[in-house]
């Protein structure tokens, strides 16, 4: 009788373990790991809204090798990380900057942070305005002597990417600080105090002490936003649309996949760039943790 | 600290505030700015004289209301579909043993590693066949759970102590009942963060909503605003009310959940 029970219990418990996982994995089997299946071989495809699908073997990279569109994109991608030392150097200054016990530093924490707690768009939208000719910009630059003539932030073909890479930037840096500041904060503080009292200046002091023992979070963040600047979408798209303009001066991967596969409706041959933008990630990622783990976290170990 | 030196910290650190708030607040001055004002060179950093005029206007000029209501619908039947579906994944893999348990948790997890070159072109795909083209469903749905979320979920319930579930169960609760008014109410505060992240995520989201809907009029703010921006057969001043009303009620929410929001973000990549 007292068997009978448990066998019972023990079905239930079974029956109620699959009822509760299945409505989440019937949705993830259909749009996480189906993707992931089906995303490789679509590459080798030429799937679109007019033809019928068919397999057409190498095709798509043949293309892709001879597409000059794709290869302006791929170096304007790669142009794009620039902007990830830029990101970490300053998000470092000013995590030391606010790591002071001052009054009211809280205040200024948050709001470094709000930039990153905003939709993409509205900081797009923010900036093209900031960015205008009779703007904002233009005129603090001129007042400060920077500037001689007004520039065209946004139609130079020159300048046009490093003016999104400067919203970036700007929206990136709140985020860095935080962990900079968590990782400032876990470093005892004792190295930096005797460095002092041995009569290092400040900066020495941040040079060889603070920054060294900081190496484990600038490796990570190192490679969130290396992903980050090669994926770069939003900003490019609200600030200069789906051909990148000025003349694709500011055409990356991210809105060049977008644009085959959602304007000119060219699955196959979207999959296929998209392919091998993520291998090349994938690479980076698996060089990246190899190199941190003979360097960077034996620090703590 | 010397008074030099904290002078001089307190400068730099308005300075970087200035540069970190700045194109957020020239577009609230620009909001409250008269026509004529708007191109005005030098700027007007403080509008002269302050209106509120375009803040009523744009509720004729453009479908704001709908705009806000559908990124409202968005984000709740989408926060509300992630919680729910990464919760009741999550528990089971954490707490109850079964057949294959192991072998589902990792191959969860494993979707966090392989590439997913193609994933939003054959989601879109799917969409289509499953006729939700055009639909706030085809929006939230393929979001309706979330790897990394449930990892975190799953993380929370397994540190719960066992003797909380073996109680309930010796007062004969079921399965269900002890899920939903024991283990739930233990993870609080992972659940929280994943609210947070959820919040965030579909309030702010863009291309997933253009991708999918085709009708301007079903957009949330975000993709209805670069899409009125990029029209550019609208004054400025009304696109900058549009764009400060999407970000007041995360900039309003963060204020007030600061400390979560923070340890959430940051935490999730200390781990």
């Amino acid at each position: 009788m007292a068997k009978a029970t448990i066998t019972n219990l023990r079905k239930k418990r079974l029956i109620f373990s699959y009822a509760m996982l299945t409505p989440g994995i019937i949705v993830l089997l259909v749009f996480t790991f189906y993707p992931i299946v089906y995303g490789l071989p679509l590459a080798f495809t030429n799937y679109s809204v007019i033809e019928d699908t068919k397999w057409v073997g190498m095709a798509n990279f043949n293309r892709m090798y001879a597409d000059p569109d794709f290869w302006l994109a791929l170096q304007n991608s790669l142009l794009y990380v620039i902007c990830v030392p830029v990101i970490q150097i300053l998000a470092i200054l000013m995590a030391v900057l606010v790591n002071n016990k001052l009054r009211g530093v809280h205040f200024f924490r948050v709001a470094y942070f709000i930039p990153v707690v905003t939709s993409m768009v509205a900081a797009a939208i923010a900036w093209k305005w900031v960015y205008e000719e009779k703007g904002v910009l233009n005129y603090i630059l001129q007042a400060l002597g920077v500037i001689k003539e007004p520039v065209s932030w946004m139609a130079l073909p020159g300048i046009a990417l490093f003016a999104a890479m400067g919203v970036t930037v700007w929206k990136g840096l709140g985020y860095y600080m935080m962990i900079y500041l968590a990782g400032l904060q876990s470093v005892p503080v004792e190295l930096q105090e005797a460095a002092r009292i041995d009569g290092a200046s400040r900066w020495r002091v941040i040079w060889s002490i603070t920054i060294p023992l900081l190496q484990p979070f600038i490796l990570v963040c190192t490679i969130m936003s290396v992903m980050g600047a090669v994926r770069v979408f939003d900003e490019i798209f609200v600030m200069f649309g789906p051909k990148g303009d000025p003349a694709g001066a500011t055409l990356v991967t991210g809105v060049y996949t977008y644009k085959l596969a959602f304007i000119d409706f060219n699955f196959g041959y979207a999959a296929t760039v998209g392919l091998i933008v993520s291998l090349m990630i994938m690479i980076f990622t698996i060089l990246s943790f190899r190199f941190n783990r003979r360097g960077g976290m034996s620090y703590y170990e | 600290m010397s008074k030099i030196g904290a002078f001089l910290l307190y400068t730099l650190m308005i300075i970087v505030a200035l540069i970190c708030l700045g194109p957020f607040l020239w577009l609230l001055s620009t909001s409250l700015k008269t026509g004529e004002n708007l191109y005005a060179f030098p700027p007007q950093f403080i509008p002269n004289p302050i209106t509120f005029e375009n803040y009523v206007k744009v509720f004729d000029i453009m479908p704001l209301w709908n705009y806000m209501w559908n990124t409202v619908v968005m984000t709740a039947s989408g926060v509300g579909l992630n919680i729910i579906f990464c919760l009741i994944t999550a528990y089971p893999l954490a707490r109850l043993s079964f057949p294959g348990r192991n072998f589902i948790f990792f191959a969860i997890i494993s979707t966090m590693i392989l590439p997913n070159a193609a994933g939003m072109i054959v989601n879109f795909i799917t969409i289509n066949k499953l006729g939700l083209y055009n639909s706030m469903m085809g929006v939230v749905i393929p979001s309706a759970i979330s790897v990394f979320n449930v990892f975190l979920l799953r993380q929370a319930f397994i540190t719960i102590p066992r003797e909380m579930e073996d109680s309930a169960r010796v007062d004969g609760a079921g399965e269900f009942r002890i899920f939903c008014s024991i283990m739930v109410p233990m993870i609080k505060p992972t659940i929280s963060t994943v609210l947070i992240f959820d919040f965030m995520a579909f309030w702010n989201s863009f291309l997933w909503p253009i991708i999918v809907l085709d009708d301007p009029k079903k957009y949330p703010l975000a993709p209805a605003l670069s899409y009125l921006q990029g029209s550019l057969s609208f004054n400025f001043a009304y696109i900058a009310v549009g764009t400060i009303i999407s970000i007041i009620p995360i900039i309003v929410i963060f204020l007030i959940l600061q400390k979560q929001f923070i340890n959430g973000m940051v935490g999730a990549v200390k781990g």
